[in-house]
């Protein structure tokens, strides 16, 4: 019973990973630090990523749990894993050998694929202990590669404090993820779902729950458990810097709507209230938090922050059509920021990176594609149609319309005119103002494709955004239907 | 004679996990006292899991602690290597001396 062909067929990509990983760890001890053994590693970590991503085609599209209940997939959390192995398919192929800055060591692509192994199991656990071990295995690498540059004060300081918040958060999570079992019995979801929906939950489950919200919302950075993203966005490595912005989020947003939707569905009017207080605070922090920012990776913290409130306004209605909304703001989510880190990476002057606003002043003279790019993501991210982000906006909003929460949507709709203000701004700046000091040219071959990949995603998003709702929609079904609204 | 119960446990846990909170936010001396008090809190949890474990009768907060007190120590691992990087880039790792970068 332990080992059927099922065991070994749902959990496919997280073999795939765990064994390249392993691999990759051998070759990383043994090949030396070469510049042909560093591209041979890097190119088997994407083979990696890649045979990881044509597995999920093979996956039963029943749901099914294995390793007694530890682990669960379902049509769902196959296409959260599809986006999460994008994002570090995008965040691994980035990092050239040349262009790096102190990530170029063969031990950064074992641990962020490690960190992605991490992702998929927390985006797939079922029960309180693999919970905790996923978001572990994911937190732990990226703590590391936070700190990756050793010889920058800067990286350095961003990876202590991503590591003092993360285990605080950690701690937290883990706090409520023991009073939810004392208070039920249970560890497995299933199990602590079924309890809830036959018994009152009692003032300590409630605890446990919002500690366990607290705890995920440090992981997604919503405020008021945000302050954490800005230092370290603007102190780690920018290619590490990419790959905080694209997966880890995905990742911990699916696992508070697995906790959320699916374990806590009966409860939903006590997590509805903390989730729509963590998405109000997100989106005016992020908004007006961004404002003042003079450096390009705060101001992308910030527009982090601003994003996750969005997602979280979603998630917030408590319905399938907020659960639909919330994966597609995700999918554009994970293009608009591969691709505004791609042209964040590529800019250098005399081969150094900079990463201040006012580089990017008369851009579009000198370097007109990176230019366009940037102004793509930019209407996109602020929610100009016809991109993808109006879209993205645009469901979670009428999701929360639709459940009621009015107020919500309207603070939604405000933020995002107040955001507008400095996605604008940075498109100001590369249209509108004289060239300073001109950036380098030349530019490594990858972030030029995945440039471009990101861009005919954005801008072609309103022809796959039919399918893409109606399919979406159908997934979220998955979700027990008892407690929804 | 004074039973100890359930609550008492979690009383203990609780004030714990509060002081483990506080020294991280209230501490304004040294890094090493904030990797203490994750510590602390990681315990806190510990107590609870197993107190509830052993009074529920069910077996797995007992296996969940053990799993926290392995992902414990190699959080501290890998926080005393962070923070040895950073000493060598600042030459202190006094907590008011973090402020490279502004919030």
């Amino acid at each position: 019973m332990l080992f059927t062909q099922i065991t070994f067929q749902a959990a496919l990509p997280e073999y795939i990973l765990a064994l390249t990983a392993l691999g990759l760890v051998l070759m990383a001890a043994f090949s030396g630090s070469t510049n042909s053994a560093k591209r041979f590693i890097k190119l088997t970590a994407l083979v990696g990523y890649l045979l990881a991503f044509a597995s999920i085609f093979v996956l039963p599209s029943e749901s099914h749990s294995i390793y007694f209940g530890l682990f669960r997939i379902n049509n769902f959390l196959i296409y959260m894993k599809a986006i999460v192995l994008i994002g570090a398919f995008f965040a691994c192929w980035m990092v050239t050998s040349d262009w790096a800055d102190g990530v170029e060591k063969p031990e950064y692509q074992v641990l962020i694929m490690l960190a992605t192994l991490g992702m998929l199991l927390m985006i797939s656990a079922n029960d309180l202990i693999s919970l905790y071990m996923g978001l572990e295995l994911q937190s732990l690498p990226l703590y590391v590669i936070a700190a990756m540059h050793t010889r920058s004060l800067k990286s350095s300081e961003a990876g202590l404090k991503y590591f003092l918040l993360g285990a605080l958060s950690s701690g937290m999570l883990l706090y409520g993820a023991s009073l939810v079992y004392g208070y039920t019995g249970f560890t497995r979801f299933d199990d602590i779902s079924s309890f809830i929906s036959q018994n009152v939950a009692s003032s300590g489950i409630i605890v446990g729950v919002v500690f366990m919200l607290s705890g995920l919302a440090f992981k997604i950075s919503a405020a008021p458990f945000h302050m954490w993203t800005p230092d370290v966005y603007e102190g780690a490595p920018t290619p590490v810097t990419a790959l905080f912005a694209i997966t880890p989020k995905v990742a911990a947003i699916t696992l508070l709507m697995n906790v959320t939707y699916f374990v806590f569905s009966d409860i939903r009017f006590e997590w509805m209230q903390v989730i729509i207080a963590l998405s109000v605070a997100s989106m005016i922090i992020g908004a007006f938090g961004a404002i003042m920012q003079k450096d390009l990776k705060r101001m992308m913290a910030y527009s982090s922050i601003a994003h996750m409130g969005y997602a979280l306004a979603g998630l917030a209605s408590g319905t399938h059509q907020g659960a639909a909304g919330v994966m597609i703001y995700l999918t554009t989510y994970v293009f608009m920021s591969a691709g505004a880190f791609s042209i964040i990476l590529m800019m250098r002057r005399d081969g150094l990176p900079v990463q201040k606003l006012s580089d990017l002043s008369g851009l579009s003279s000198t370097h007109p594609y990176w230019s366009f790019g940037l102004m793509i993501f930019m209407f996109s991210m602020a929610g100009i149609p016809p991109l993808a982000g109006f879209f993205a906006k645009w469901y979670v909003f009428l999701a929360a319309v639709n459940s009621g929460l009015i107020p919500l949507a309207i603070i939604g709709v405000l933020t995002s005119v107040v955001g507008a203000f400095y996605y604008l701004r940075i498109i100001k700046l590369m249209y509108f103002e004289d060239v300073d000091q001109p950036l380098d040219e030349g530019a490594p071959t990858e972030n030029v494709i995945i440039l471009s990949l990101s861009i005919i995603v954005t801008v072609l998003f309103l022809f796959i955004i039919g399918p893409l709702r109606e399919w979406s929609h159908g997934i979220s079904q998955t979700f027990p239907v008892s407690g929804m609204l | 004679m004074l039973e100890i119960s359930l609550s008492h446990y979690l009383t203990v846990s609780a004030i714990l996990f509060v002081f483990g909170v506080f020294g991280i936010f209230i501490n304004r001396k040294n890094v090493i006292t904030i990797l203490m008090s994750i510590e602390l809190i990681l315990l806190s949890v510990n107590i609870n899991l197993v107190a509830f474990s052993s009074f529920s009768g069910t077996l797995s907060g007992q296996i969940f602690s053990l799993f926290v007190l392995t992902v414990a120590a190699a959080e501290a691992a890998i926080g005393l290597a962070i923070l040895v990087i950073y000493f060598r880039n600042r030459g202190s790792i006094a907590v008011e001396d973090l402020n490279v970068m502004k919030g």
